[in-house]
Order: C-alpha cells, then sequence, then structure tokens
C-alpha cells in the first residue's frame, strides 16, 4: 500500500500526519513544489514582515522528524505535473510514483498583476520567498503600494504603517472585502485603513506599472494619477493549482478549477481525496453549499481527514466545519467564523466598543465577525455549528455590547 | 494526563475553545485560559482535536 499526498503544505503534512496517528504503516511520499520542509504561512504576512521579525521561515518539522519518525519519502523541489487515475500514478518531472490513495493538497497560487514578469519590486505574497522579497522592500524604507483591499493586502499595509512607512491601498470595488464580509462590515474595514494613516483608494484600479530599467517606479491609476511605489504587492486573489489535474478525470470546478468534492472530501474517483485551498467541498452545516476555503483551520482539519479517509474509504464521514479566519489589522484582531452568504447581517456591537456583526440566513445564526472581541468569536462558532437560533444569538451579543 | 498551554505563544485565536470548551477558553488577556490542567483519560479525544486545532501549536498533551 502507498499513501501519495501531492502538496507539501499544512494540509499535505496534516494528512501525513494523521494517516500515521490512525495506525498506517505502509509507505508515505509526500510531494511538493517549494525546496522548503512544510512551514506555515499565516506568519507571513504578520509577524514574518516585523523589522525584528524571524530572519527565516522555520519548518513545522525537521527532516529527521519527516524522514525517521513519521517514514515519509519526500519529494521537494518539483510539483507534480501529471496524475494517471487509471494506472494510479502520479507523474513529478519524468518520476512516476504509484498510488494505492492519493491525497490532492496543492493549494492555490496568487494571481500575479499583469505585467510584472521581469519588474523587480513587485511582487505576490504566497510563499516564504515572496515575503522575504516584501520584508527586503520595506527594510529598504519603501513607498508601498497594495494592489486590493482584502485580507492579505491589509496585512501588507498594516506592517508598513507599522514601520511608519507610507502605504497606499488601491482597490477595484467602493468599499474593502464587500464580496467575503459585506457592506457594514467592509465600511468598518475600511475605517480601519483610514484611521491607521493608510491612503485608501476605493472605486479605482491600478491600469498599468511603471517602470524605469525593469525596476517599478509607480502604478498607473484609473483616475490617470501615478503613483510612486518602490514596492508594489498585489494582493488580488489566488487561484487553485490544478493545472497538472486537467484532463485527469478529477473533477475540476467549473469558475476557478478547483478539485470538486462531496462531504467526506472524495473526488469520486477510487481512493482520491482532496483538501484545504484546492478543494471546493460539500458543507452539510450551511444547506450543503459548496465551499472552497482558504483558511489555516480547513487546511489543517481537511488534510487530516483527508488521509483517513483516503486509507479507509469505508470508514469516511461528511465533515461539517464551521469556518474560521483571523486577520490581523494594525494591531486590531478580525476574526470570522461561519459563513457570509446570508439573508441579514446586523451590527450588534458598534465599532467604538470593538465590533461584531451576525449573519442571518432563515432563523438561524450563520455567521459572526469580530474586531477585538476575542474572547467572544468561539461563543459564536459554538451557536453556528449547533445550528442555534438567529434570536438567541443576538441576545447573547447584547449582553457584550456594554464593555470593549 | 496534563495539558501544558503555552501563553507566550498564545495569541488567542479560540480554536482549542471551538474544540474542547470545557476544558479552554480565551481569557480577558485575550490568551488561553485552561480551565481544568489534569483532566481524565475519556476526554482524550477532544483534548486532541484542540492541540492539532491549534493555529501557533501553543498546546501540548503530555501523558
Amino acid at each position: 500500500m502507498t499513501l501519495v499526498v501531492v502538496g507539501a503544505s499544512l494540509a499535505g503534512l496534516r494528512a501525513v500526519e494523521s494517516a500515521r496517528r490512525v495506525g498506517y504503516d505502509g509507505r508515505i511520499v509526500l510531494i511538493g513544489a517549494e525546496e522548503q520542509l512544510p512551514y506555515d504561512r499565516p506568519p507571513l504576512s504578520k509577524a514574518f514582515l516585523d523589522p525584528d521579525g524571524p530572519a527565516s521561515v522555520e519548518p513545522f518539522r525537521s527532516e529527521t522528524e519527516l524522514r525517521e519518525d513519521l517514514g515519509v519519502e519526500l519529494m521537494l523541489g518539483a510539483p507534480a505535473d501529471g496524475l494517471d487515475t487509471e494506472v494510479r500514478e502520479v507523474s513529478v518531472s519524468g518520476t512516476m510514483v504509484r498510488y494505492e490513495a492519493l491525497v490532492l493538497a496543492t493549494g492555490a497560487t496568487a494571481r500575479r498583476f499583469p505585467g510584472s514578469d521581469g519588474c523587480a519590486g513587485v511582487h505576490t505574497l504566497r510563499t516564504a520567498q515572496d515575503a522575504a522579497a516584501v520584508r527586503a522592500g520595506l527594510d529598504r524604507g519603501a513607498r508601498t503600494v497594495v494592489i486590493g483591499a482584502g485580507f492579505i493586502g491589509s496585512e501588507v499595509a498594516s506592517a508598513a504603517r507599522k514601520r511608519g512607512l507610507p502605504v497606499t491601498v488601491v482597490e477595484t470595488l467602493d468599499l474593502p472585502l464587500v464580496r467575503s464580509v459585506g457592506r457594514q462590515v467592509g465600511s468598518v474595514c475600511a475605517d480601519l485603513h483610514r484611521a491607521a494613516g493608510t491612503d485608501l483608494r476605493l472605486s479605482t484600479q491600478v491600469m498599468r506599472l511603471e517602470a524605469a530599467d525593469g525596476v517599478v517606479t509607480g502604478v498607473r491609476l484609473s483616475t490617470g494619477e501615478v503613483l510612486p511605489a518602490d514596492l508594489v504587492v498585489a494582493g488580488t486573489g489566488v487561484y487553485p493549482a490544478t493545472r497538472w489535474l486537467e484532463g485527469s478525470g478529477v473533477p475540476l470546478h467549473e469558475r476557478d478549477r478547483g478539485v470538486v468534492c462531496d462531504a467526506t472530501l472524495s473526488t469520486g474517483l477510487s481512493g482520491v481525496y482532496a483538501a484545504g485551498d484546492v478543494a471546493h467541498v460539500v458543507n452539510p452545516l450551511f444547506d450543503d453549499e459548496s465551499m472552497r476555503l482558504e483558511h489555516w483551520t480547513n487546511a489543517a482539519e481537511q488534510g487530516a481527514a483527508a488521509a483517513r479517509h483516503a486509507l479507509d474509504p469505508a470508514a469516511a464521514r461528511p465533515l461539517a466545519a464551521v469556518p474560521y479566519f483571523w486577520s490581523d489589522w494594525y494591531g486590531h484582531r478580525i476574526q470570522f467564523v461561519g459563513t457570509s452568504r446570508a439573508e441579514e447581517v446586523v451590527v450588534a456591537v458598534p465599532a467604538e466598543a470593538g465590533f461584531t456583526a451576525l449573519y442571518r440566513r432563515g432563523d438561524r445564526i450563520v455567521g459572526a465577525l469580530t474586531v477585538d472581541r476575542p474572547r467572544e468569536i468561539m461563543k459564536y462558532r459554538r451557536r453556528i455549528a449547533a445550528r442555534g437560533s438567529w434570536a438567541e444569538a443576538v441576545a447573547f451579543a447584547a449582553t457584550t455590547g456594554a464593555v470593549a | 494526563m496534563r495539558i501544558e498551554a503555552d501563553r507566550d505563544r498564545c495569541e488567542g485565536l479560540g480554536m482549542c475553545e471551538a474544540m474542547a470548551p470545557d476544558f479552554f477558553e480565551v481569557g480577558d488577556d485575550g490568551r488561553v485560559v485552561v480551565h481544568e490542567e489534569h483532566p481524565d483519560e475519556e476526554h482524550r479525544q477532544d483534548l486532541t482535536a484542540a492541540v492539532d486545532a491549534c493555529p501557533v501549536l501553543a498546546l501540548k498533551l503530555r501523558d
């Protein structure tokens, strides 16, 4: 028996660990595109960007732990480039690896801004290498432009302001994060940027990069203005890393080509399961909505479950997790649980005292977002997991409103 | 069995509280409070889930 895990980030690592934990003692091969051993990504846009942040990225586990304690064969530094589901082989630069159980955890790739190739000073932020480049720019005191007011871009802006550097965030829509959290919350997010001295340009597009001798000098906006910049970070989203799966028979989503799974993470192909950012997974807790999440907890949980299910499909059970993410902006902690696809959003605690927004579907609470209220967020998560009543959640929120 | 929480590492993200609310809670200072440091063996599954779910790896279970 061979378990092959493709993707050596959090989901892939947790797949390997859980396979050993359930007592699987067969062969495990872990394939990863990056040279590095599996490492943690959330700090890359947070502590790692601090002037006194860690000098290098620590792996989750040492090579000895992975190879010897967990008995994993590592194939790092080259991506899987093909899958044959008939003969059950993954190919990596001409080497074929046979599997009986397969976990697809290749994650997602950051979308690059058109024209960034060969233009120094323009980056995305997804890998340790990206983060080192962004930090080096900040270390040089760069004037920074962030394209897109999403979570990653906002964390970069936050890192720049923490150093007292000028930063502009350019967002196409009229509020930040409208699609992921709604208008009321988007407006609170805009205020966080402004209060920290970030120049937030809404309803504005970056038309193109300006460069001299292959080095970025600024960005040209849809307003005609040119913003001078030494560092440009595109935070304009990611796409699932599945080009290697085209034509393999693994079902890919028509919109973004993510791997389509049922609630047990099965792709429908025998022995083939998916986990993490790459996977669209049916969630029974939210009316069987298919969700593709780019969250730490999602990758950890699905990675572990995908390996268990791939090794023992008869024991596979649907997952019904409450999505959770957090983001740190200018010393404020934003936390979100559940889904923002809702019929109504109510601001339960105003921004002056922290901030809480609740999301309703029917008579249920399905989501909650807080700013600087870390003691409360998991109380909402439990209500959401238990399909708790909207009225009770609102009543609970009312008891928390007085004190920030 | 003993729960070890590294409060310096803890960032108060609260996943432990989500997984095992009887044992963990985010406290007033935004970091974990462990309600019961020596839990009974019957809770091992929930506690293991809490340890695994910690995004900053601040929790350990010792036998």
